[in-house]
């Protein structure tokens, strides 16, 4: 019998720590297939951030290194600029990516570091057990915006794909979901995208996934894919940002 | 023998990276040792394979060492005093997850934004660990342009040798004067491989993980263990200086810049009649404690004179376990101290 579905090879056969419902155990399978796909695992150097992906050190079967929090793009650049040979990946949250770490995001995009950002945007803080983002949307209630966002003090969520677009530098950005088989299949794609870019030595690539946390947004897996849905993606859009093969 | 050339020390330290095969330099402008970043921009951007990075903060700079490091390259950082303090949570990281490096520190005066002249205001930070968590640095301070140089090449082979972040402790003065160098043909020193640690390839191998953490308190205690005994090996390595140490009416303890004042201020006092004696430590960690309570014994006083309010000065009383009297005399801002300075004090003292 012809075997059509089993774990990629690039996961290590141990359970996620993830709750019920997290997209990160997607998320880490999609990098995993992607890894496979181009047969790059035993060459991929992949980077861990702080937050509860910390612990994708364990599950890349590949090199792996935890980094400061928000400062993996630093990390990673160090990495590739000594192993330009090697694919170097992140793995970043919004609390990672987008609040402490902004100013290495930008900076790694602008250099066009030849290195693939995985970003995983969840509106939350998920491992200090719920704090407002960054991308916190308007009006959403978190342990520090316990009233809900209030956009007049705390600021409008903020769109990464959009704003590092404006950089000339990134070679792909593109933001996907992944609540619905179509949008995973989409997601999958952007992924293999990505590393496509690095693979060919053209540059800076992000992908941003819309994720949910149900334990924190105190939802069940069902309704928090159903609140990203209607209100994630609004504000949100999907779409690739940026392909400079397109543009050339 | 290699020929003698004048160097700026700034320059002097780029150099002596670059013969001591380093090839990663990431860093952020900052006064008093900003020629350093553009030695290494000059140089290292002309060979190939090599990196050079003006990082968008002393942060990401440090950020990028830790992963050079991690694949096992021969990197290094520099900054100055505020700019050192930026760099302190990538340090402890670094040392956490045992990987060498060099931060080059020239400082200058503090705290705060302080000032941009000479200081040794950083010798806590630099000795004691700097970040979180129980680490040391090994911490070389130079206290002449050639000694930029042998000092950078040795910071370079110890952080090898103990997996451990290496630094060299200068100031704004070393970093600013000209000196005639030499770069002496280097000797191959017998460092442990980097082949069963470094990131890379994992073909034919298990994939490695750099995990700087751990969450179950035994492991990680485990791990803190482990660090510690390296800092007792480390103690093989202290090195110092004795100068006129021949039966002196006192004994002066100071590092770098304010060593050589102290050198002039000897000679000085020669021509009085008083002899004064001069421990000079090389190494700042580990630090010299052994040699100077020896002398405690044979010495009625001993003067400690630091460009601080005084921090070495505990080191030192830690090593005179109170069998002599121990003195002090600094000036900080950035002030430097003159040897007219030292001798009145010493003056004083022996009156």
């Amino acid at each position: 019998m012809n075997k059509v579905f089993s774990r990629p090879k690039s996961l290590v056969d141990i359970p996620f720590t993830y709750c019920p419902g997290c997209h990160h155990g997607i998320i880490h399978r999609l990098i995993a297939e992607v890894l496979d796909e181009f047969n790059i695992r035993e060459d991929t150097i992949g980077i861990a951030p702080v937050g509860c992906s910390v612990f994708a050190y364990l599950f890349f079967d590949c090199d792996m290194i935890c980094a400061a929090h928000g400062r993996a793009p630093a990390t990673a650049t160090g990495i590739k600029r000594a192993k330009p040979d090697n694919i170097v990946f992140s793995y970043q949250g919004d609390g990672d990516l987008a609040s402490i770490g902004t100013a290495e995001i930008i900076h790694a995009a602008n250099r066009g570091e030849k290195i693939t950002v995985i970003f995983v945007n969840n509106a939350i803080y998920g491992m200090t057990g719920g704090q407002m983002a960054p991308t916190t949307l308007e009006g959403q209630i978190t342990q520090t915006s316990p009233y809900g966002r209030d956009s007049k003090t705390m600021g409008m969520p903020i769109r990464m794909c959009e704003l590092l677009s404006t950089l000339n530098t990134p070679s792909y950005i593109s933001r996907v979901a992944l609540t619905k088989p179509s949008y995973i299949i989409k997601a999958k794609k952007a992924i293999k995208k990505a590393f496509q870019f690095q693979i060919d030595g053209k540059g800076f690539s992000l992908v941003e996934v819309l994720s949910t946390c149900p334990t924190n947004w105190g939802l069940s897996p069902q309704e928090a894919n159903e609140w990203l849905d209607k209100n994630m993606i609004p504000y949100y859009p999907l779409g690739e940002f940026k392909n400079s093969e397109e543009v050339s | 023998m290699a020929e003698k050339v004048l160097m700026k020390g700034n320059e002097a330290i780029g150099e002596a990276a670059i013969h001591a095969g380093c090839r990663y330099y990431f860093g952020y402008p900052i006064t008093p040792q900003s020629e350093l970043t553009a030695y290494m921009a000059k140089r290292l951007l002309k060979i190939e394979g090599a990196a050079f990075i003006q990082a968008e903060s002393e942060i990401a700079a440090i950020n990028m060492v830790y992963g050079t490091a991690a694949t096992g390259g021969r990197v290094m950082t520099s900054s100055s005093s505020p700019g050192i303090s930026l760099k302190q949570e990538g340090i402890s990281y670094i040392a956490c997850a045992e990987l060498p490096c060099l931060v080059v520190n020239m400082q200058r005066g503090g705290p705060g934004l302080g000032s941009i002249q000479p200081a040794q205001q950083d010798y806590f930070q630099a000795t004691k660990g700097g970040g979180h968590g129980d680490y040391h640095l090994i911490v070389l301070a130079p206290s002449s342009v050639q000694e930029l140089v042998d000092l950078t090449i040795k910071a370079f082979d110890l952080a090898d040798k103990y997996r451990n972040p290496a630094m060299v402790l200068g100031d704004g003065l070393l970093g600013q004067m000209m000196e005639p160098v030499e770069f002496r043909e280097k000797k191959n020193a017998d460092l442990p491989s980097k082949e069963d640690w470094a990131l890379g390839s994992c073909k034919g191998r298990e994939p490695r993980k750099v995990v700087p953490f751990n969450l179950d308190p035994y492991e990680l205690e485990k791990l803190v263990a482990k660090i510690g005994k390296k800092f007792e090996k480390m103690q093989d390595e202290v090195e110092y200086e004795l100068i006129n140490m021949d039966n002196p009416d006192i004994i002066i303890v100071a590092y770098g810049t304010v060593a050589r004042v102290a050198r002039t201020t000897i000679q000085k006092a020669k021509q009085e009649g008083i002899n004064i004696g001069l421990i000079r430590p090389i190494t700042l960690y580990p630090f010299p404690y052994k040699i100077i309570n020896q002398y405690a014994d044979k010495v009625k006083h001993i003067l400690v004179s630091e460009m601080s309010l005084g921090q070495m000065l505990e080191d030192v009383k830690l090593a005179v376990e109170g069998k002599t009297k121990v003195s002090f005399y600094g000036r900080t801002g950035g002030v430097v101290i003159s040897p007219t300075e030292i001798l009145q004090e010493v003056k004083k003292i022996l009156k």
